[in-house]
């Protein structure tokens, strides 16, 4: 369910904007190479669905830059790590860009979500994923079995498998980790030609986020990805409520948590075990070979 | 080799039939990806594979460290005669569950990976170590097997000397990893059906497994001494099933009480093929089970058998159920095994089947007539 803010949350996130919002809206790069310089905190995406005019620049962008065949993608495949959804909308409402011209639909990019805590990193046995301190969650795929647990696992069904190859590989966006490194935007974010994507640190985008909403009434009160999973460093805004955007309902704890409670008492319960059981085999070898009763024991 | 001595029988060439069958499928699949041969997609990566193969399969293998436990661990003399066709039948099971793994696996070459890359987070990372210590545990049990066989006494004294601490390492990382394909799916609670859903799942597979172990070895010992033409141990096959009871008892204890904490009885009573799924599974496999084990048959075992097949089916419906009925919905998917997979799957355990046979055949798994009357 995509998580409502309160007034009160509003406030605060707001409050807490300061001046990174700034610097944030008047120049999103520098504020990101800020986030490189320090790397406090992880980087994130913003996308506002009011402002995605459909024009799949990104989509073309991504593929483009991992040399991918171009061509609309449908859904996410090994060769679309990141394409255009579209929405027709039961009751339209004016585009903010496009006004009645885009009334009818509303469209928005859809990637991995770069979970903070992502489940396909604690799924995965040999830690072939993993969610970088920079915010990317990426895939080294020297490493993978291909088991399939992290497609199990994410709750956004994000990653995919190379189901015709021999050697088959998982794939999905890596937020162009690469590019990051070598403080340059992600492909898709430096395309978009409307500002609908924002590239910065993620609490910064959190308060930029609260900013739009709360300074126009036609967004809807909620930020998809602030809670989702536990959070992601992929953020949506939008002013059609997500369930009719058709966003996956995903519960706001962590989900390795679910998995890490159980984990996390292995230790106790193999020692225990491993007693009990030592015990309990050394008794029941003594009762069988006891004398009986009145015996020299 | 004493099995090509005489023809094999029409039985055994459907199972070479089928094995065959799968191996030539897993060629397919090893040259033009899995994509070739099974209905799996993106929003569906787990087929009957993994729920049969190795979530049914390793509960299936769970003869083998109840036995073992029961005799080595509570030093229970009575159930010697069974340990062996047991801890056979849980060695070759693992055995047929890593098989499985190898075509189900994208990069199977890379299966040990798990041992030099590690993520201790990762229920899988802990099965992955359990399977591989239980499978040497198993595979040093079934040792003392061959090292009878070939007459290797002075070795045969030695390794039973480690017997004890094995079997115990053995029973823990069983329960282990029995429970943890149970844990495997608390990482989808968006995904899974809410009648399966539960923070329980790991004591569900457990305690299944534990009933269905006595169960499978009931079952194995009717149907090899219907192949190789052996007595059945009567007394000891209705202790089995007694077992099987009570264990099966606290089971359905259990799920009423989860399924009504949780409120999650009106899914079960709605029409939808979850809920008839679920009805079958509970129904089939522990209900009718436990009133033919509760209600007195006549003097032979068939009434104990019937219950025994029973359970067995019913725990494999619940894995299917777990990993497959209760995923579809959640994960927008549509999955119908494709005949291929279903021919590997047979052909898997027509292998399990055949070496069995081979290994009853050819190694000292059933006891002695002296020993056999206690």
């Amino acid at each position: 369910m995509a998580v409502r803010l309160n007034r009160r949350q509003f406030l605060q996130l707001a409050a807490a904007a300061g001046a990174g919002v700034t610097v944030l809206s008047a120049a999103p790069p520098v504020a990101a190479r800020a986030g490189w310089a320090t790397g406090t905190a992880a980087a994130a995406i913003l996308i506002d669905i009011a402002r995605c005019i459909g024009c799949r620049s990104c989509e073309a962008a991504c593929k483009a830059y991992h040399n991918f065949p171009q061509g609309e993608a449908r859904d996410l495949s090994p060769t679309a790590w990141t394409y255009v959804r579209t929405i027709a909308l039961q009751s339209p409402r004016p585009h903010l860009n496009l006004g009645d011209g885009g009334a009818g639909r509303r469209t928005f990019k859809v990637q991995c979500m770069h979970c903070l805590t992502p489940a396909c990193a604690s799924a995965c046995p040999v830690a072939a994923l993993q969610k970088t301190p920079q915010g990317p969650v990426v895939y080294d795929a020297s490493r993978c079995i291909g088991c399939r647990y992290c497609m199990v696992a994410c709750p956004f069904q994000v990653p995919r498998f190379e189901w015709r190859s021999p050697l088959p590989r998982i794939t999905k966006c890596n937020m162009c980790a690469e590019r990051q490194q070598r403080r340059e935007l992600p492909a898709c974010v430096e395309a978009c030609p409307v500002g609908a994507l924002q590239f910065g640190l993620r609490p910064a985008l959190l308060a930029e986020a609260a900013r739009r909403i709360s300074a126009d009434p036609r967004y809807v009160p909620a930020i998809f990805g602030a809670e989702e999973a536990g959070g992601t460093s992929v953020l949506y805004i939008s002013d059609v409520p997500f369930e009719e955007l058709g966003f996956p309902v995903v519960v706001c704890e962590p989900l390795p948590a679910y998995t890490w409670r159980v984990l996390g008492k292995l230790p106790g319960i193999v020692l225990t075990l491993g007693a009990l059981l030592t015990a309990v085999e050394a008794l029941a070898r003594r009762r069988n070979t006891l004398p009986p009763p009145g015996g020299a024991a | 080799m004493r099995m090509w001595r005489r023809r094999p029988s029409p039985g055994r060439l459907v199972l070479w039939v089928l094995f065959l069958g799968a191996l030539a499928i897993s060629a397919r699949r090893f040259a033009f990806g899995l994509g070739s041969v099974t209905h799996l997609s993106d929003r569906f990566p787990w087929g009957l594979w993994v729920a049969v193969d190795v979530l049914g399969g390793v509960a299936l293998a769970a003869g083998g460290f109840t036995m073992a436990a029961a005799v080595y661990v509570l030093h229970n003399e009575r159930y010697r005669p069974l340990v062996r066709p047991a801890v056979v039948t849980g060695f070759l099971g693992y055995v047929l569950v890593i098989a499985a793994l190898l075509v189900d696996l994208g990069r199977p070459y890379r299966i040990w990976h798990p041992v030099i890359m590690w993520n201790p987070h990762s229920v899988m990372f802990e099965v992955a170590w359990c399977v591989l210590l239980y499978t040497l545990v198993l595979a040093l049990e079934f040792g003392q097997m061959v090292l009878e066989r070939l007459g290797r006494l002075t070795m045969l004294r030695l390794t039973r000397l480690a017997m004890p601490p094995l079997v115990v390492a053995g029973v823990i990382l069983s329960m282990l990893h029995q429970s943890s394909l149970g844990t495997l799916f608390l990482i989808v609670p968006g995904k899974l059906h809410p009648l399966w859903y539960t923070p329980l799942l790991p004591v569900f597979f457990f305690v299944s497994a534990l009933a269905v172990g006595p169960a499978m070895v009931l079952v194995e010992s009717f149907l090899s001494s219907r192949a190789l033409k052996r007595e059945l141990e009567l007394p000891l096959l209705r202790d089995l099933a007694r077992i099987s009871f009570v264990i099966l008892s606290i089971y359905l204890g259990l799920k009423v009480t989860d399924l009504t904490a949780r409120g999650a009885w009106t899914h079960a009573l709605t029409p939808s093929v979850e809920g008839r799924l679920f009805a079958a599974e509970l129904l089939l496999g522990v209900v009718i089970p436990l009133v033919l084990l509760a209600t007195n048959g006549g003097p032979g075992a068939s009434r104990h058998v019937l219950a025994a097949t029973l359970v067995v089916l019913g725990v494999l419906l619940n894995r299917l159920n777990v990993a497959i009925t209760g995923m579809l919905a959640g994960s927008h998917a549509t999955y119908v095994p494709a005949w291929t997979e279903v021919v590997v799957t047979l052909g898997i355990t027509s292998a399990g089947i055949l070496a069995y046979l081979w290994v009853a055949e050819h190694l000292p798994v059933f006891p002695q007539r002296k020993h056999a009357t206690l």
